[in-house]
């Protein structure tokens, strides 16, 4: 009895904690109240219009955003060559350019940032921005050869030199016949990339500077110094539009195949 | 068909890495000719149609296509067609889009692009298909498609890796005439690559064997068929019974034994298993098995020249296992060979 009652108590609790926490965030961002508390006081939109109205947390989205979308096509841009080479040719050092490349996984973020700022911000006078660019496309750059490779292991070659013997280039045949072959996986490493930038926090922690910080950072600032219900809203926002990317890539593009 | 070569190959070695996979290949095909490159798996057919086709680079020799040296032409200059073993179609476009590669390769566009593809999806029967996606057809539709896809360009040359190999029996015979129809009525040379014997004697205007990377005999189908050249060609279609000859004798466990007629100047002799003589001659044996097959009866016979395999008319009384037989080796139908081992 007690064991047949085991397993769905186990799940029931771990729900609770996952998913609890996120769904008092989500009432506690309806709050009429002044303050971050739970049960939310009345219902409002008045937090949710009003992270909309901030002007620190718009700037700090747009460089988020920034960060996300082209640090995710600079790891794209680096990434597909890099799987592809691996892919179709026996490269003496494979395995180290592999290694290497997932060395931003392994290595803790916080470290990531503090050495970029240590080495390049400060003696170099690297801008924050470009360091934390540079920071983004290496951690999405693992994702990004991950996937890209994973699809292409899918793809015979045969159809590149069918292509050739058809009339094209060897890098004719990349875009023609290898490029449109893997969109599916090059679309999904780009969303993981994406999401994985955008809710990125120790790597980006030591690298803010004046007007330039990631929103998360941006958020936790916030919070140390105010403590209204406006964080709530806008973590929910974030959350929906997370979970929206995932479920439209998953309804559109099947993206669970891939990762 | 001309009296031209139209393509040769002259000493071409192909090696992968350190391993060579074909040595010193010496070939000429005429145009309009169908060949067939005939051998068992691995050894260099694949190989072969690849570097004729560019693919891969050779470490020696010369390929001379229409008159032209194109050893170091690339492969999308060199306006040779290939029907991959996997057919090897690109999944992400539609039938009429992967028949359309190649001519819009060569910048045709428009009406002339439409009426090409049709026109070869015609020849191949696949027109209503023209809007489907090529991987969601079937094996024996896919490997059609990929022939139009290669016809359409018309290639100076075509050429078809195991094109029947991965059909099932009833496909494959659809397949072989249609073959040899499109290349009667297009009159294009074609290469073809087969292990199977059968099919390379009833399509092939030419066969060429290979073996571990060379060629062991070229000749048209009956001289292949009747006149093999060595054992293994022999072994390969279907002469079941090979001995060494010294001397005017048969070698076999390392006695001689000498046969009823004056022998042939040559290393050796092949008999097809019909054409052993049973219930009469200077040999005996012992039978060993026998298996029947409709119009003929199977014989294994263990004798002092080893295990010999014969072929009778069913219609004859048959010999039951152990029983004694008296046989003979007639030298006037046997196939004199002119290398063995
Ligand atoms: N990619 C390759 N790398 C190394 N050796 C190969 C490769 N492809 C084929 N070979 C070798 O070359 C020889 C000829 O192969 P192949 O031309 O494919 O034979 P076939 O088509 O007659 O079956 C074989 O011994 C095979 O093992
Ligand atoms: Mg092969």
């Amino acid at each position: 009895m007690i064991r047949r009652l085991f397993t769905p108590l186990t799940l029931f609790l771990m729900m609770l904690f996952l998913i609890g926490p996120f769904l008092i965030i989500v009432a506690a961002s309806f709050s009429a109240g002044e303050t971050l508390a739970f049960p939310p006081q009345g219902f409002s939109f008045r937090w949710i219009i009003k992270v909309f109205t901030i002007e620190s947390f718009r700037q700090s989205f747009g460089v988020s955003m920034f960060l996300a979308i082209g640090g995710t096509l600079a790891a794209l841009i680096l990434g597909i060559p890099a799987s592809y080479a691996m892919s179709r040719y026996r490269l003496p050092f494979a395995e180290t350019v592999r290694f290497l490349v997932s060395m931003p996984i392994i290595v803790p973020g916080i470290i990531v940032g503090l050495a970029l700022l240590r080495y390049f911000v400060i003696p170099v006078g690297m801008s924050v921005t470009l360091a934390l660019f540079v920071a983004h496309t290496a951690l999405i750059l693992p994702y990004a050869v991950r996937v890209v490779s994973a699809s292409l292991a899918n793809l015979r070659a045969d159809i590149e030199e069918a292509a050739v013997i058809l009339g094209s280039s060897r890098l004719g045949a990349f875009f023609r016949v290898v490029l449109p072959n893997i969109r599916g996986g090059i679309l999904s490493a780009f969303i993981l990339g994406f999401v994985t930038s955008f809710n990125q926090v120790p790597v980006s922690l030591f690298l803010s500077g004046p007007g330039v910080r990631t929103l998360p950072i941006d958020m936790l600032g916030y919070m140390e110094n105010v403590f209204d219900p406006s964080i709530a809203a806008l973590s929910s926002l974030l959350a929906f539009l997370s979970i929206g990317i995932v479920f439209a890539a998953e309804r559109f593009l099947g993206f669970s195949r891939y990762v | 068909m001309s009296d031209q070569t139209y393509l040769s190959l002259e000493n071409l070695s192909l090696a992968y890495g350190k391993t060579t996979a074909v040595k010193d290949l010496n070939l000429t095909i005429r145009k309009g000719e169908l060949l067939a490159l005939l051998g068992p798996s691995g050894c260099g057919k694949t190989t072969t149609m690849r570097a004729i086709a560019g693919l891969m680079n050779p470490v020696g020799g010369k390929i001379v296509l229409d008159g032209r040296d194109i050893t170091h032409v690339p492969a999308n200059k060199r306006e040779i067609g290939l029907v991959f073993q996997s057919y090897a179609l690109f999944p992400h476009l539609t039938v009429f889009e992967n028949v359309a590669f190649g001519l819009r390769m060569k910048g045709v566009q428009g009406n002339e692009l439409r009426q090409k593809v049709e026109a070869g999806l015609k020849s191949v029967g696949l027109l209503s298909f023209a809007e489907r996606k090529a991987t969601d057809l079937s094996g024996g539709q896919q490997q059609r498609v990929s022939l139009a896809r290669s016809m359409v360009v018309q290639p100076k040359l075509l050429m078809l890796d195991e094109p029947l190999s991965n059909l099932d029996a009833r496909l494959r015979l659809d397949m072989r005439s249609e073959l040899q129809r499109l290349q009667k009525e297009t009159g294009m040379t074609m290469i073809f690559v087969t292990h199977d014997q059968v099919e390379a004697l009833a399509l092939a205007d030419k066969i060429v064997v290979m073996r571990n990377g060379a060629i062991e005999q070229i000749g048209t189908p009956e001289d292949i068929y009747n006149r093999p050249a060595t054992d293994f060609v022999a072994d390969f279609v279907g002469f079941e019974n090979i001995f060494k000859l010294r001397d005017g004798k048969l070698i076999a466990d390392g006695k001689e034994f000498a046969l009823g007629a004056e022998c042939p100047n040559a290393p050796g002799l092949a008999w097809r298993p019909g054409m052993v003589t049973l219930g009469e001659g200077p040999f005996s044996g012992t039978v060993l098995g026998v298996s029947f097959a409709g119009n003929i009866r199977g014989y294994v016979l263990d004798t002092p020249l080893g295990p010999i395999r014969a072929e009778v008319d069913a219609a004859r009384p048959a010999y039951t296992l152990g029983e004694q037989v008296a046989f003979d080796l007639p030298v006037a139908s046997a196939a004199p060979l002119h290398r063995v081992g």
